[in-house]
């Protein structure tokens, strides 16, 4: 769902009129049907997640209730129970806050490392951007989900390890991206006005260059934390990524594979959570891709 | 041509040595020693470290490294701690099942994406148009072992159509595999082709060829396709890795003995050979592809081909 067009950054757009540049871009954001939609669709998941306590209490989660096994959705049990009689309306919430906080920390810690690198491989060039892009190269020559599985195998699973494992792999997506923006900002006058002027490389690239590659950024964390989310779930479902009794989607669906034939339900609704959410938030990310930059829509 | 490929082939191998080096350095730190692994809890602790020094596993990194390069260049990738085979053995078994899961979803994905790509892109906020994006767009963000469950709901479960587990039935059992593997590529393609044409259709050789009186026929598929598809190539390579990661679930799902199971087996069990020599194999079969698509590329792309004819 990502077109892998690195989008050109808007320069002249974004000088120095920052508040009502976001203001432009909500504007146009606000337009996109398809793209707000997404947005209500993500505040509504945020929310249950969030207010998933008010809703069920987390030992209810985690605890084996048997005399409650396998019963089919009612309306005392919305999505029905599990195998182990845990009501699994109250999993997907307990899931959804696992699955959209590892999403999110992992997209947040790549997108700096990324465009830390990004920016400074394309800035300072030379040797350095090719021995840099070199090794991002090598780094992309391993599927990111082969990568983030060997990560795991080293550190143990465990949600500190995963968000880093997670991270490590969409470093070099973030590296691409910022520095094809750093490139075609870095030749600006503005840019060797600054440099005539002593101004330190540090201090370039943190006020005058990310500022204004921020566009390509935020497109593609957003599409990342989707990414993220259908990465954890699936290392999660081979068991290598959140363990039972902890609740996420990826794990869930793991344990109603056995049950497929005779409890469907267990595995359509966390399934379809999964696959709402990243759907929603890959649509969002389209629409801002569009919304800042109006001149790649066609 | 032979210039390009023997190029681009050569430019593979710092690419592997790379690749090796990177998941070498991330499995060293998986705890726990061979000797302990393969000897089993009844081993005295003198035969431990007597095997873990013969296995050179008390060396330090760089040389363990090397030497796993050497053997490897043998074709000794080693033995699995958790049956004593040699893991090449078991990777040459397995790689069939792989490639054929990889290259069925791949000809899948291909055959939904680049037609129906094309249909809604010549037919612009038509139906034909509007129904296959918003299908794609949905499905382009499930995960392809989601996708996969829901099809062996219906089609294996409810209907028994087709096989859902294992691979005795022969090419059947793979359908379903390849098919949940195939669809969130082929939507992602679908996306891709259909911008890439509506790129193209609006290039001025393409309204010449329309104003010169060729039929729409010839000016979609005779004009226009060729350069529409180029990117669509590199998509088609690229989304290949992503393809693999997906290609582990799928495999597990549907019980299929390949390469990606043979992996996280291994993780499992910390079977540090298998894992290494697995996700070494799936690194180079994704370079290859890519080798593949690049020398597609320039046999598509008169440009680049022509850098390489002159030059001798």
């Amino acid at each position: 769902m990502t077109e892998m067009k690195a989008p050109a950054v808007s320069t002249e757009h974004l000088e120095f009129k920052k508040p009502s540049q976001i203001k432009e871009v909500w504007r146009r954001l606000r337009k996109d049907k398809l793209a707000m939609t997404g947005l209500v669709i993500i505040l509504i998941i945020f929310f249950l997640a969030i207010a998933a306590p008010l809703f069920a209490d987390y030992r209810s989660v985690i605890k084996l209730n048997t005399k409650l096994r396998l019963r089919p959705p009612s309306l005392e049990h919305l999505f029905g129970t599990d195998s182990f009689g845990r009501d699994v309306l109250a999993r997907c919430l307990y899931g959804a806050r696992m699955s959209l906080s590892i999403g999110f920390m992992s997209a947040v810690l790549a997108t700096i490392a990324g465009s830390l690198i990004g920016a400074l491989t394309g800035y300072v060039g030379g040797r350095l951007d090719n021995l840099i892009m070199r090794v991002m190269d090598v780094v992309s020559a391993i599927p990111s989900t082969l990568l983030a599985l060997a990560v795991v195998a080293a550190m143990g699973a465990g949600v500190t390890n995963l968000v880093l494992a997670m991270a490590f792999t969409s470093v070099p997506g973030f590296v691409r991206v910022v520095r094809s923006a750093v490139l075609g900002i870095a030749d600006q006058e503005y840019i060797e006005a600054c440099r005539a002027g002593g101004t330190s490389t540090w201090r370039i690239l943190r006020r005058h260059i990310l500022p204004n590659a921020i566009g390509p950024i935020v497109v593609q964390s957003t599409m990342d934390v989707s990414n993220m989310i259908r990465n954890i779930a699936t290392l999660s479902f081979l068991g290598l990524g959140i363990n039972p009794p902890t609740p996420e989607w990826g794990t869930l669906i793991a344990e109603a594979k056995e049950f497929l034939r005779t409890s469907s339900y267990m595995t359509l609704f966390p399934a379809g959570m999964l696959c709402i959410t990243a759907f929603a938030i890959s649509v969002l990310g389209d629409g801002l891709r569009d919304a800042l930059d109006p001149r790649l829509k066609s | 041509m032979y210039r390009y490929i023997i190029k681009r082939l050569i430019a593979m191998i710092p690419i592997i040595i790379g690749v090796s080096f990177i998941i070498f350095t991330i499995l060293y730190f998986i705890p726990g020693d061979p000797a302990t692994n393969i000897l089993g809890p009844g081993a005295t602790e003198e035969a431990i470290n007597q095997l873990n020094e013969d296995l050179g596993y008390n060396d330090p990194f760089i040389v363990r490294y090397v030497t796993y390069i050497k053997n490897a260049l043998k074709g000794d990738l080693g033995r699995s701690y958790s049956n004593k085979l040699p893991v090449l053995g078991e990777i040459a078994k397995r790689i069939p099942v792989s490639a054929r899961l990889a290259v069925g979803s791949i000809f899948i994905s291909l055959l939904i994406g680049i037609p129906i790509g094309v249909l809604s892109a010549v037919k612009q906020y038509s139906l034909y148009d509007k129904i296959p994006t918003g299908i794609a767009l949905f499905v382009a963000s499930m995960p392809a072992f989601v996708i996969g469950m829901l099809l062996m709901l219906a089609l294996g479960l409810k209907l028994g159509w087709l096989p859902v587990s294992g691979v005795k039935a022969g090419w059947v059992s793979y359908i379903l595999p390849c098919v949940s593997l195939g669809l969130p590529y082929g939507s992602r393609q679908l996306r891709f082709t259909r911008s890439s044409m509506l790129e193209t259709i609006r290039q001025d050789y393409v309204r010449t060829a329309k104003a010169k009186g060729a039929s729409k026929r010839k000016v979609i598929w005779g004009h226009a396709m060729r350069n529409a598809l180029m990117p669509v190539i590199t998509v088609a390579g690229t989304s290949f890795g992503a393809l693999l990661g997906g290609a582990i679930a799928t495999e597990s799902l549907f019980g299929l003995p390949g390469l990606g199971v043979y992996i996280s087996d291994g993780i499992k069990f910390k079977d540090v050979p298998a894992v290494m020599g697995g996700i070494i194999s799936f690194a180079i079969m994704f370079s290859l592809v890519i080798l593949v698509v690049d020398i597609t590329y320039a046999f598509v792309d008169p440009r680049i081909k022509a850098r390489y004819v002159g030059r001798r």
